[in-house]
Formats: C-alpha cells, structure tokens, sequence
C-alpha cells in the first residue's frame, strides 16, 4: 500500500474504535452516578484515570461495599491499569522522544489506542493510529461520561432500568474478545468459581483480587498454555483486539 | 476514605503505572512469561468482576434479573452484536424482567 494509503487506513481504524468506545462512556456516567458518585467524581475519573476497565472495576466495588471497601476498590482499579504499563513499554518506540510528547501519549496509553497503533504497518500510520485512537477516545469518553452521569442522575431507581445488568454485560464484553485459547477461559471459568465462593465470606472487593491469583498460578508456569509455539510478542494486536473496550468487531 | 480520595488515589495510580511504561526499557518486561502472566491476569479480574456484578449483593448471593439479562449478552456477543448494543440489551432484558414481575 501506498503511504497516503496508509494514513488513510489509519484515521479510518482511529474514527471507528474511537467513536464505537465513546458510545459507551455513556453507560460508565449512568453506573457511576447510580454507585452513589456525584456527577464530578464521575468525570474526574474518565479524565484522569482513563481506562474503561479500571473505572468500572472502580464503581462496581463502591457500589458493593461503599467508601469503607476504598482499599480493595483502589487496588482492582490499579491491578486492571498494570497491563497499561505493558502497552506503555510496547508504543513507546512510536510515540518516540521528547518527555512532553511522552507525559500526553502516557495518558492516553489504553487497550484501543494501543491495538489501533500496532496493528498499522508503518511507523508513520502507527504514529496516527495511537494519537488519533486516544484522543477521539478521551474527548469522547469524558463528553459522553458526563452526558451518562447527568441522565443517570435524574434516573433515580436505576435497577428498574437495568443498570446493574448492563455493568455485568460491560465486563463480559471486555473479556469476550480474550477468550480465543484455552488457557484464558480456563482461568476465567476458575476465577469466575473462585469469586463466587468467596463472595459471602469475604468483604467486598476482596474476592475479585484472590480470583487475580488464578491468573497468576495459571500465567507464570504456563499451564495449558502453548509453551514452545509463538507466543505473540507482548502486546501484539491479536492480543488486544480493536474490540475489547469497543466491541467494535469487523476489523 | 472519603469517596474522592478513593478517586484521587486510584486515577493517579492507574495514570502512574502508564507513565512509568515509558521509562521502563523496551525489553525489561518484553518476555513472555510477563505478557503471559499480564494477560491472563486481566482475563481473571474481568471474570470476577462480571460474577460480582451479576450474583453479588453486598456480602452476599442474589439471583435475579441480572442472569437472564448476563445470558443473553453472552448470547448477543456469540453472534458479534456491536458492543453498544449488547450493553443496551442486557439492561432491557432485566428492566422488562423486572416490569413484568417475572424476576427480582
């Protein structure tokens, strides 16, 4: 393909990730709001945490347990941010030098922005990939979160809306697009068995982090894993589909 | 804590660990027993967030129209329903559930 080609591909991958995942700020504004934040707290959380897995990792343990489960909330939040760290080390050599430029891509540094970048085939349309996902993203999402908390607010009793339902299906349309082996579904069936028995002896919060652990004792030793096969390198785009936070499915 | 120090903390832990991606050497992490371990571990905490959002009442288990509703997204996700939609379904599964007197 020719460069302008390239660049072509590039903004079209950015505009439909990006505004497919906007979308879906709404529903994050409408849960946090029905969690029992205010409409600012919802927003200061897309603006500066930025990452739809943590945010609603975040407001689903608050809802559970209120201010008193602050610990275990803080910590599920920041367990799903790690593999952002990941991401992190992986755009780097796109984003290039200059700590400025740094400190903005950091921010923006999230699963679509990331599986935009990599999967372009010039550092050029990389380059494109990655700002133009994240910042339609971030504009997106923080307009959308406060249009989502505003509505949410004047809901009321959100549970006759099924706003609780729709917070489950957010989650399981963030781990659909994971389950293509099987090792990851192994570890989502154990720790999905893992939380519910722990559910009623545990403190809110808590069990979602024991449940972490399956994927820890199941991920260092590679059990029924492909040990030997190619293993894509880190953050490959077939491990972070355009989809995960987006569902946006067709690429 | 006060429900916005949760906030402050937790967004400037998850920007944190971002930031710090960049400072760490392309290589450093870049094996695969880390990759690995990083991807797996998303997939647990996702699968106990979804059990949470969908049998979890405070301490405790509730079935109610949250499981039809976590049925028939999983249903729509099988068939590549658009992700905006599936989330749209699932709370109208348990809203007309609920409307209709059919469950809790």
């Amino acid at each position: 393909m020719s460069a302008a080609s390239d660049r072509r591909e590039a903004w079209r991958a950015s505009w439909a990730v990006g505004l497919a995942v906007a979308a879906y700020g709404v529903s994050f504004g409408a849960l946090a709001v029905a969690s029992g934040l205010d409409v600012w707290q919802a927003c200061v959380l897309s603006a500066v945490m930025f990452s739809g897995g943590s945010q609603f990792a975040l407001i689903g343990v608050l809802a559970a347990g209120g201010p008193a489960s602050g610990p275990a909330a803080i910590a599920g939040a920041t367990l799903l941010g790690l593999r952002n760290g990941l991401y992190a080390i992986r755009v780097s050599p796109i984003v290039g030098p200059g700590w400025a430029k740094r400190l903005l891509a950091g921010h923006l540094t999230i699963d679509e922005s990331t599986a935009v970048a990599t999967a372009q085939p010039t550092l050029e349309s990389q380059r494109i990939g990655f700002w133009a996902t994240g910042t339609i993203i971030w504009v997106g999402w923080n307009l959308m979160t406060l249009a989502g908390a505003l509505v949410g607010d004047l809901l009321g009793d959100v549970s006759a809306f099924g706003l609780d339902a729709a917070a489950a299906a957010a989650f399981l349309g963030l781990v659909w697009p994971r389950l293509r082996a099987l090792q990851p579904v192994v570890v989502a069936v154990g720790a999905a068995v893992v939380t519910a028995a722990t559910i009623p002896v545990l403190p809110p919060g808590l069990p979602v982090l024991v449940a972490a652990l399956v994927g820890v004792v199941v991920g260092i030793p590679d059990l029924l894993g492909s040990r030997g096969a190619a293993q894509p390198r880190l953050v490959h785009h077939d491990d972070v589909p355009p989809a995960p936070d987006s569902g946006e499915s067709e690429r | 804590m006060t429900v916005w120090q949760i906030i402050l903390v937790s967004s400037i832990a998850v920007l944190a660990i971002k930031l710090l991606g960049y400072l760490v050497p392309e290589q450093v992490l870049q094996t695969p027993t880390a990759a690995r371990t990083a991807n797996l571990v998303t997939v647990a905490l996702l699968s106990a967030l979804i059990v949470v959002q969908t049998i979890g009442s405070g301490q405790g288990i509730l079935i109610d129209a949250r499981v039809p509703a976590i049925a028939a997204a999983a249903g729509l996700l099988a068939l590549r329903v658009p992700f905006i939609l599936v989330i749209a379904a699932a709370a109208g599964v348990a809203a007309a559930l609920r409307a209709l007197g059919w469950a809790a």
